[in-house]
């Protein structure tokens, strides 16, 4: 990649990420709805003080997040606070800060989504080049139908299914939760296990319904790429079948694979986020869930933010790693 | 082996079989586009008769007893707001037909508008038109509905501001698409003797693009809908929905915060569960199947 | 060069008849059958089939598209694949029938007793593996004991002997222009000193200079290994230049096989005489003259020969009665009801 086309593409992320920033900045402004009245009318509404003392709560705060400035002005410090990855206070859980929220959630995110999106790209990449293959034995081509099937299986609803056969009938994992009710966080084995436990089904929901997508765009792809003169001319080489199938078939097979799931990033995040807030995981999607459950604007509106730049740098990312995959790029 | 047609003296007449035998035929080799439809035309059956036989109201909470099993009188049992599951299902399966329908339309109908302009007027516009899609499409678009659904006071999402929050951020993929292929149609031949023949702008577009690019709108549509399906469920799940309605994903979301499945009560978020598999399935096949008919590409290998 | 060695054996199946040649033909082709079963119905891509060749010889294969040249080399290589199916014949090459062989010996065959050279070698290279990469998995594919040296070097002399830079080795094929590409197919091809070569018209992408180049590549490969040739493609003119037998192919079946110079000066197929009419020559200057009619569907072939519809000289048996191969003095072959009572 050349130095002015990595620029190029550095300008094209500002763009992304000040775009995103932009409309989450403008959207709850174009609405009536005032988060820091409701909040605290609520509050009030629990916690007994007068409405006088309300309204004079809310200048002050409104004066802390400095929304009593002109609306150009906010946007400038949001623009600035942005780049320094501030997010502002949590409504709901007042002193501490998105990013604080956040950097507690991530890891338990970054763990699930890594380990899901990993293994269901892989799974159904293989499956979907030997559906695609004419040589793959029958049986093994026929394996990959039921994938297909799944297509039409949103990660969330494999969800439900998952706890309901699995959990909840066969009883063989729990229904929810990080770890078990009752059981204290420590450093032992049996903590970690009962953890590992309380992971599988999101992870298989999120395996589940996401590997069918895979299957079904690798194996068009495998179509079109065995059909290609390089392949046939393998063949006339000599060349065994399985150095066919991995030289020449699958890895120009996988080359477009690679960008598609740069481009299906952001459906995979929005499916991890909402399938962890269904188990109840202490991720960034429980934390969303529990945000718009408590009406916690800012703190719906940083996850939205970090997760948008979250997806941008990645997508970057593979375009960055792409080149050196594909050396057709490299030189153009 | 390419066949090479006859020398005019020789030619046989092929017998046309009629158009009935012909897509019964093609059903045939197209077997998920078939399955697809018949998928879909059950469902619409279910919730055109459903919404002749049954009182609406049973749809809503306390009209019915609580939390009550799938049995004779509850096919699909009640829910823990006292909602007959078996009526909330017939009305937010048309609830989600709206939807779908609504802003696959609209982000169709924009998408194509688009996409033509940018296309046949290149230039300026066209740049424009595809630097902001291009800025757009990395930007996670259920993040975006998120942010807009929860601006929204809790009064003013209905079934129409849900599918209006859909199609903000859903035009742009059939905008490119209808662009790249108005593109290559501009390309062709009969479009420039067309040109050259004096047929205005508007003309060519109607009279000579347009057909060409049926189905491709077709399957943008489709992919619309589905897309439209799809993002109103996960926002329904979320609880950004319109709470009070029977949606498919409101349920899910109500029977989660309820504890459905520590409670014991399977059913509730198992019956809106299988609904929307059915529905987005047969989306899913009818839209593979409809790729299949615009590309022959990518046909099976069989 | 001894055209007297050329036989046509008249019906298939039956043992090459020894000639009367010191010269044991390196390829022997006989009865060999093709049937696309489609949804159409059946189509006879290649009906019986059968020519011998010499070491050294190079042969020429011309008809129009859809004829069977295609599907002629891929029966040879029998990468025929579904619908199509080889339903008989023999194609033995030096000793060894390659119909007999099991898929394993079969693939060991490929490239190391008859070799193929594809038709569109601008896409016929896998676009992320260098060149090199390329040409040594294809050797250790069949010498799987060779040294790595051993083969980096067998690869470097291939490439030297069509007259590429060793440099090629480490190139990626976007990095070649179309002639440098069709030359590393051909280098490919000669990796392992095949018996039998075949190229499938290797210059039809290629400007007319480049064309002359690489079928001298071909002519200078083939003087260095001894190997029989067999160019597919319909440039008459090209083929005039640089074979020593013609083929002509019409509906799947090969309908006159004879030497260059008995094609050109006296053609007997109508066909083949037709062929030779349509090219341009100084005489006809600026007239083309193109064969009347077009070339029959394989799943509705004429009944009788399958080229009376657009035959000049036309008898009533041509409708009614096909006409089987016929060996012509001087050893040249022809399938036409003309030359009954010939040979």
């Amino acid at each position: 990649m050349t130095l002015k086309l990595a620029i190029r593409r550095l300008l094209f992320l500002v763009l992304v990420i000040w775009a995103a920033s932009t409309i989450v900045f403008f959207i709850p402004r174009l609405s009536n709805r005032n988060a820091l009245r409701e909040r605290f009318g609520e509050l009030a509404r629990t916690g007994g003080f007068s409405p006088q003392d309300l309204e004079k709560i809310i200048a002050s705060m409104q004066q802390q997040f400095g929304l009593d400035q002109p609306l150009l002005h906010q946007y400038w410090t949001y623009l600035g606070n942005i780049v320094r990855m501030d997010f502002g206070y949590s409504l709901y859980r007042y002193p501490s800060t998105v990013s604080e929220l956040i950097a507690q959630s991530l890891p338990w995110t970054i763990g699930l989504l890594l380990v899901t999106t990993i293994l269901s790209f892989i799974i159904g990449n293989l499956l979907g080049a030997v559906a695609a293959w004419p040589r793959a034995p029958r049986w093994l081509r026929l394996t990959a139908t039921p994938f297909i099937l799944l297509t039409g299986v949103p990660p969330v609803i494999m969800a439900i299914l998952l706890i309901f056969f699995i959990g909840f009938r066969l009883k063989w994992l729990p229904l929810g939760g990080a770890y078990s009710v009752g059981i204290v966080p420590t450093w032992s084995w049996s903590f970690a296990l009962d953890m590992l436990k309380h992971q599988i089904l999101p992870a298989l929901a999120l395996i589940f319904g996401s590997v069918g997508g895979w299957v079904l765009s690798m194996r068009g792809m495998g179509i079109t790429i065995q059909g290609e003169d390089y392949v046939n001319f393998a063949e006339h080489k000599g060349l065994t079948g399985g150095r066919i199938f991995r030289d020449y078939y699958l890895r120009n097979a996988l080359l477009p694979q690679i960008t598609g799931l740069a481009l299906a990033l952001g459906t995979v995040i929005g499916s991890a986020i909402i399938v962890e807030g269904l188990f109840g995981l202490p991720g960034i999607g429980n934390m969303l869930n529990l945000a718009i459950r408590a009406n916690d604007f800012p703190t719906i509106y940083g996850i939205v933010l970090f997760i948008t730049i979250a997806v941008a740098l990645l997508m970057t990312l593979v375009e960055f790693i792409y080149p050196l995959l594909d050396p057709r790029i490299k030189n153009s | 082996m390419s066949t090479i047609a006859l020398p005019p003296a020789e030619t046989t007449r092929i017998e046309q079989p009629g158009r009935a035998v012909r897509v019964m035929r093609y059903m045939r080799r197209n077997k998920g586009l078939a399955i697809g439809i018949l998928i879909l035309f059950g469902l619409t059956a279910f919730t055109v008769i459903g919404l002749m036989t049954i009182n609406p109201k049973h749809a809503y909470p306390l009209s019915a007893a609580l939390k009550k099993p799938p049995s004779w009188r509850y096919p699909f049992g009640t829910d823990f707001f006292g909602r007959d599951l078996y009526a909330a299902m017939v009305v937010g399966m048309w609830q989600t037909a709206v939807i779908g329908l609504l802003a696959g339309g609209i982000g169709t109908l924009v998408g194509v508008i688009f996409g033509f302009i940018s296309a046949y007027f290149s230039g300026k516009i066209d740049a424009s038109i595809r630097t902001v899609c291009q800025i757009l499409t990395p930007i996670p678009v259920l993040m975006i509905q998120v942010v807009i659904a929860g601006s929204l006071d809790k009064r003013d999402v209905t079934i129409l501001t849900m599918a209006m929050i859909v199609v903000l951020l859903a035009w742009m993929g059939p905008t490119l698409v209808i662009r790249s292929q108005v593109l290559t149609m501009k390309e062709r031949q009969f479009v420039a003797v067309a040109k050259l023949s004096g047929v205005s702008d508007l003309g060519i577009i109607f009279k000579e693009i347009m057909p060409c690019l049926l189905p491709f709108i077709a399957a943008a549509f489709v992919a619309q809908v589905f897309a439209a399906v799809f993002a109103s469920f996960y926002l329904a799940v979320l609880g950004l929905g319109p709470l009070r309605e029977p949606l498919l994903g409101n349920l899910i979301w109500a029977a989660q915060s309820q504890g459905a499945f520590f409670n014991g009560w399977w059913w509730w978020p198992i019956i809106p569960s299988v609904a929307m598999i059915l529905i987005l399935g047969s989306l899913a096949l009818i839209n593979m199947g409809l790729d299949e008919l615009a590309n022959p590409r990518v046909r099976r290998t069989e | 060069m001894n055209y007297s060695n050329l036989s046509v054996a008249p019906t298939a199946r039956a043992a090459m008849p020894p000639l009367a040649a010191k010269v044991e033909p390196v390829l022997r082709v006989s009865g060999l059958e093709v049937t696309y079963y489609t949804d159409a119905g059946r189509a006879k891509a290649l009906d019986n089939v059968t020519f011998t060749l010499n070491p050294g010889e190079k042969l020429g294969m011309v008809g129009e598209s859809g004829s069977g040249k295609s599907t002629m080399a891929l029966a040879m290589m029998r990468m025929i694949k579904a619908p199509g199916r080889i339903e008989g014949g023999s194609v033995v090459v030096g000793d060894t029938d390659l119909m007999s062989l099991d898929a394993e010996g079969m693939r060991k065959a490929r490239l190391s007793k008859i070799a193929y050279i594809p038709q569109g070698a601008m896409n016929s290279l896998n676009p992320v593996m260098r060149i090199g990469a390329q040409m040594m998995d294809a050797v250790k594919s069949h010498l799987p004991r060779e040294s790595r040296a051993a083969i980096e070097a067998r690869c470097k002399r291939a490439l030297q002997s069509v007259d590429l830079d060793p440099g090629v080795f480490r190139m990626h094929p976007h990095e070649l222009s179309g002639g440098m590409k069709q030359r590393v197919c051909i280098a490919i091809g000669i990796l392992l000193d095949p018996q039998v070569i075949i190229a499938d018209e290797p210059t039809s992408a290629l400007d007319v200079v480049t064309q002359r180049q690489v079928m001298e590549t071909i002519d200078n490969v083939k003087n260095a290994i001894n190997a029989a040739v067999i160019l597919i493609g319909h440039d008459m003119g090209l083929m005039a230049q640089f074979v020593d037998k013609v083929a002509v192919m019409y509906a799947g079946r090969l309908v006159e096989f004879s030497t260059v110079r008995e094609m050109f000066t006296d053609p007997r197929h109508p066909y083949a005489r037709a062929l030779i009419d349509s090219l341009p020559n100084l005489d006809n200057k600026g007239v083309f003259q193109g064969i009347p009619g077009l070339a029959p569907s394989l799943l509705r072939l004429p009944s009788g020969c399958a080229f009376h519809p657009r035959c000049a000289s036309i008898m009533d048996s041509c409708r009614s009665v096909r006409p089987e191969p016929r060996v012509l003095a001087g050893g040249r072959s022809v399938t036409c009801h003309l030359y009954d009572g010939e040979g």
